[in-house]
């Protein structure tokens, strides 16, 4: 698959999130919306650390867990990022962030 | 069922303590004379050992923090403390008198995305409001504080505790925060100090007050769906628990106490020398309080209100027993309804003396 150009995600630091039961809760600082994340974006939001591409995230994480073909995966993760990215949670760039975000914890 | 409702469903089924209220200090500028707290420091937790108390209800599960007191910007570390619960990604709620808040500090809040705060306002009247809190110039400074936070786009919300010295002025409260575009939350109830102290308890407004304010629209919306009388229970309100305390929420003290709950003082262990999730998951005390269903309350589960009543377990612990009545919640049910509740039929019931004498006809 090509792509025009690599992009970085990374957790917006103005939300609150917690893991439970499998799937990650994240609620917005900003307008309060509240989302709740299946396994496999929940894989790719504790992924983001404004480093690793978001490709490489698809690849060598979400393709390695779960039993899905390379093309939708990466397909549904540029859908769920262009979504997290909307409501301000999840931010993206063409280049590497300079400031890591910190790192979720994870709960039962 | 909403997102919200969900996850409090999911966390009840795992038994993760999803919503944590901790109490950063009991130390206060003000004096209110209806406060369940004392207000010196008999040993409050440090920074240090708070962060490590975040780091542990994180692991935990917990989502939810509030943040209280006493004042919480009474401890210097304050903001410490709160950046530090953020890096962890906690929903940070903020109880205070907004007194100390100034536009540096509501600026800081807003920085550390705080979800909201809630700041306690007892009239729109300077020497109503002041009298309460014994502090000359605190409702001007708290309103100051409203304006602040506002002015950096964070949601507000006027808590607005009804006692006798206030219970004309709910209704200039509630004109006042809308006037400054926040939330208003009534609170009716007065409850006895933490230590059991009753004392406070004459603050409670009368019953006939309380009735207006289950009546008044402005204050509950719908008064007749809100008066309804209670519909017959079903098997799943017997079997259903009576609060979040103990199931998905609990409450830890400056000195680091777990209990059920801020309103329900039974001591289920101590942090300073117990793991977070050891307490939480085989404290004799919360595990007895997990234990209660609305079908073994001897009293309620034969009462008509007992699918609709609030009973809080906290304050009929502080009556006397966990299972029993709680009797502020049940003069609420009848000034709501108008329907007796079972422990007033109790009380009201004439006893046979136990030793009875005849006179013997001659």
């Amino acid at each position: 698959m090509s792509r025009m150009s690599e992009q970085y995600i990374a957790r917006s630091s103005a939300i609150a999130a917690r893991m439970l039961g499998g799937e990650m809760m994240v609620m917005s600082a900003v307008d309060s919306t509240f989302f709740t994340l299946n396994e496999v974006a929940s894989v790719i939001w504790q992924a983001a650390d404004g480093h690793t591409p978001l490709s490489e995230i698809v690849e060598h994480r979400v393709c390695k867990e779960f039993d899905v073909v390379p093309e939708i995966a990466h397909r549904d993760a540029e859908q769920f990022v262009r979504d997290l990215t909307l409501h301000g949670i999840l931010l993206v760039s063409d280049h590497p962030f300079s400031d890591v975000p910190h790192r979720p914890v994870t709960a039962p | 069922m909403s997102l919200l409702q969900e996850m409090n469903e999911r966390a009840l089924e795992l038994g993760i303590p999803l919503g944590v209220h901790l109490d950063v200090t009991y130390r206060c500028n003000e004096r209110c004379v209806h406060c369940y707290l004392d207000h010196d420091d008999h040993g409050e937790m440090s920074a240090a050992e708070i962060k490590n108390v975040l780091d542990q209800l994180a692991e935990a599960g917990t989502f939810f923090l509030t943040l209280s007191g006493g004042e919480v910007l009474m401890r210097r570390d304050f903001f410490e403390i709160l950046e530090y619960a953020r890096r962890l990604q906690f929903n940070v709620r903020i109880k205070t008198n907004g007194v100390m808040i100034r536009e540096p500090e509501a600026r800081r809040m807003r920085e550390l995305g705080v979800e909201q705060l809630q700041i306690s306002v007892y009239s729109h009247r300077a020497e109503v409001h002041d009298a309460i809190t014994k502090l000359p110039g605190s409702l001007r400074r708290s309103i100051d504080a409203i304006r602040f936070l506002k002015s950096q786009g964070l949601k507000v919300a006027i808590a607005n505790v009804l006692m006798t010295a206030n219970m004309g002025d709910h209704g200039g409260v509630q004109a006042l925060a809308r006037e400054l575009g926040v939330t208003y939350t009534l609170d009716p109830t007065i409850t006895p100090k933490i230590d059991g102290d009753e004392s406070v308890l004459q603050f409670r407004i009368p019953p006939a007050e309380l009735n207006a304010v289950f009546h008044n629209r402005d204050l509950v919306g719908n008064v007749e769906e809100f008066c309804a009388p209670p519909p017959p229970p079903g098997d799943d309100i017997m079997e259903g628990y009576p609060c979040s305390a103990g199931h998905t929420a609990c409450y830890i003290t400056p000195y680091g106490d777990v209990l059920p709950c801020v309103q329900f003082p039974l001591a289920s262990g101590n942090l300073r020398r117990q793991k977070f999730i050891d307490i939480w998951q085989n404290s004799p005390q919360l595990n007895e309080v997990r234990s209660i269903r609305a079908k073994d309350l001897p009293v309620c589960s034969t009462c008509s209100h007992v699918g609709t009543c609030t009973r809080c377990p906290g304050l009929a612990y502080m009556e006397g027993s966990m299972r029993g009545p709680s009797t502020a919640d049940c003069e609420k049910s009848y000034q709501r309804t108008g329907i007796l509740t079972a422990n007033m039929l109790r009380k009201a019931r004439p006893t046979a003396p136990l030793v009875q004498i005849q006179p013997v006809a001659v």
